[in-house]
């Protein structure tokens, strides 16, 4: 993690009158995995478009990987890799003669592509089908085609777009291992989604993006700060021994804003970290019987509901009071 | 605010593409095949025609393509057949890409739309050149194989400028084929306009242009009463036609084709006609060209014109699916 590799500033797109981004500010750090999460038509893809130079930008700026976009599209393209969402290939050309093509593009000589190509595929565990057509290709066999187009282009930063809609669980999970790959490999990796279990595990960073802004922005545990309240929730099964009021001490120890009695031996506490080391010990002082303790990481599905809901209700109340 | 690098780069990565494309594509092939067997027709009859007058003509190559009179020639029928190929060369060049949806990943590499656009452009006009030169080839090889007699010089010349004006005819209509690919995200809306606009110009344009003349410029009572045509309205009428780039590639092949022939248009043959000159004899190859030479430059005009709207076009399209 150290300097940004993607910078916007003031970053806008209008289409006549109306404003599709709405003056972006962000940065991505080099090496960083950063999710971009909204509802279709929030602007995620033209955002992308912007970053490549592949449209207009209304004003604002946005440099990619030391280049502006708008002035030195080819520089930007050079070094970054960009998977579009449902990307396509030519049906009737194999695997190898796609990537070719995308390779000869890029300006390799003969000997770095056949060496790229072959280890892209094998990446991507497409080394048998290599000679067949993409014709033939199902739509996970295409996307990781299209993620062993990145990796040929030994891109530095990769921009993901929707990169597993449509995909069966398997697939999925396969393409999640693989993008996991390349984070290690120490490339900046964009992504946007909206399977956000699958974002929470890669990304170190993400921005909630509605009507062309940014809302909020920040890792899973700072968003779950900031819009659930507290990120954390404990659940404790314990038999008291009697006399002793659980539900009390439980709600004594730091960090912990709420205790709930769920059933009879369960309680819910809602904290700002995990205090289930603390809650333990505050069982065992009270001679209780602890038969069960469990705690649920913040999810960003939750965050991403709750976010939506509250932006939704204050708008009609707005709307209301108007 | 001025970009940087070259709008070239990559230009001959997709030309070859392109063209690996084209000459493997079972389209390629049908198209070469209507066009050979269209062209086979006329030039079989053309030739059993000659065979009878092989002494008298001193212009049997040429009459090869064009036999003149009534008789169907290979000229009329390229003139019907070349723009069908080339729409069936262009009308998806572009909305194919997207519809395949390969056109953001394809720009997405270090390259321009400059380059893409120009390299399918270059590419289809070069599948057309090769296969018009090929019919070229067979129609002059035959021709000497059955007639038995070589052209001359002369004619030779006249064969090679007619091939050249059908590859700026075919590349009028390409211009056309893929202006149509950029601004109809579907292909067959594309490819139906285009062969709309091709009816209209082949068939219904010589039809209706007279008739716009008259009504633009009425002839004078005068020139009726002696049976001449009213050079304001026939020049309107020239001017009409000219609209149809049909209509130019078979003045300037007629000029050029039949040198012993040259009518060009009422107005220019009465102008001859009064300057004392014989309608009929021989023109140096020289006059032709000079004759033919604004036509021609109007098809490659025609053509310039059409991917330049096309390269505007698809400038200002939005990538996205």
């Amino acid at each position: 993690m150290s300097e940004p590799v993607i910078t916007a500033r003031g970053l806008t797109k209008r289409y006549g009158e109306a404003v599709v981004v709405d003056a972006l500010d962000f940065d991505i750090l080099k090496g960083e995995t950063f999710g971009l999460l909204g509802p279709n038509g929030a602007g995620k893809t033209t955002t992308i478009l912007m970053m490549l130079g592949l449209t207009e930008v209304s004003a604002g700026t946005v440099m990619v990987a030391g280049h502006d976009p708008v002035r030195r599209p080819l520089e930007v393209k050079r070094r970054v890799g960009y998977l579009p969402d449902s990307v396509g290939f030519y049906d009737h050309m194999t695997a190898v003669e796609n990537l070719t093509y995308t390779a000869r593009l890029m300006g390799h000589g003969r000997d770095v592509r056949k060496a790229r190509i072959a280890d892209a595929l094998a990446r991507v565990r497409l080394s048998d089908v290599a000679h067949k057509t993409v014709g033939t290709f199902s739509r996970g066999m295409r996307q990781r085609l299209g993620l062993a187009e990145l990796i040929m282009k030994h891109a530095e930063i990769a921009i993901l777009d929707e990169p597993t809609s449509g995909l069966d669980p398997q697939s999925t999970h396969e393409f999640l291992d693989m993008i996991g790959e390349l984070k290690r490999e120490g490339v900046t990796i964009l992504i946007t989604s909206h399977l956000l279990d699958q974002v929470q595990r890669l990304c170190d960073r993400v921005a909630l993006f509605r009507d062309g802004k940014i809302l909020v922005i920040g890792t899973v545990g700072e968003l779950a700060r900031q819009v659930l309240g507290a990120g954390f929730v404990v659940d404790v099964e314990a038999a008291a021994a009697p006399g002793k009021e659980l539900a009390a001490r439980l709600g004594a120890i730091a960090g912990v804003l709420n205790v709930q009695q769920t059933a009879e031996q369960t309680y819910r506490l809602t904290a700002d970290h995990d205090v289930r080391a603390e809650a333990a010990r505050a069982v065992v002082a009270a001679d209780g019987a602890l038969t069960r303790l469990s705690v649920d990481n913040p999810s960003l599905d939750a965050i991403y509901t709750q976010f939506f809901q509250k932006q939704a209700a204050t708008e009609g109340e707005i709307r209301n009071a108007a | 605010m001025r970009r940087e690098g070259s709008p070239w780069h990559g230009l001959g990565t997709v030309l070859l593409k392109e063209l690996a494309d084209h000459f493997d594509s079972a389209r390629m092939l049908l198209l070469a095949l209507l066009m050979v067997l269209a062209a086979a027709v006329p030039f079989y009859s053309a030739v059993e025609q000659l065979r009878t007058t092989t002494s008298e003509d001193p212009f049997l190559l040429l009459k090869l393509f064009n036999p003149g009179g009534q008789t169907l020639s290979v000229v009329a029928i390229l003139g019907f057949v070349i723009p069908v190929v080339a729409i069936g060369l262009g009308f998806d060049a572009v909305n194919g890409e997207h519809n395949r949806r390969t056109l953001s990943r394809i720009l997405a590499q270090p390259i321009y739309r400059d380059a893409l656009l120009a390299g399918k452009f270059l590419a289809a006009i070069v599948v057309l050149a090769v296969n018009l030169t090929c019919l070229w080839l067979l129609v002059v090889g035959f021709g000497v194989f059955f007639l038995g007699v070589p052209p001359s010089g002369d004619e030779f010349t006249r064969s090679l400028v007619f091939l050249f004006i059908s590859i700026a005819y075919a590349g009028a209509w390409l211009g056309m084929a893929m202006l149509f690919s950029v601004l109809f995200r579907s292909p067959a809306t594309a490819a139906l306009l285009a062969l709309g606009v091709w009816l209209f110009m082949t068939l219904l344009w010589p039809m209706i242009s007279p008739f716009i003349a008259v009504l633009m410029s009425p002839p004078d009572i005068r020139y009726q009463l002696l049976g001449i045509f009213d050079p304001q309205t026939a020049a309107w009428q020239q001017a009409l036609s000219r609209i149809s780039p049909y209509l130019l590639f078979e003045e300037a092949t007629r000029t050029i084709l039949t040198p012993t022939t040259p009518s060009l248009g009422p107005l220019l043959d009465q102008i001859r006609q009064l300057r004392g000159e014989v309608v009929g004899a021989a023109l140096p190859l020289r006059e032709s060209l000079a004759i033919a030479w604004p036509q021609a430059v109007g098809l490659v005009a025609g053509a310039i014109v059409l991917f330049v709207a096309t390269y505007v076009a698809f400038q200002r399209q939005e990538v996205r699916a």
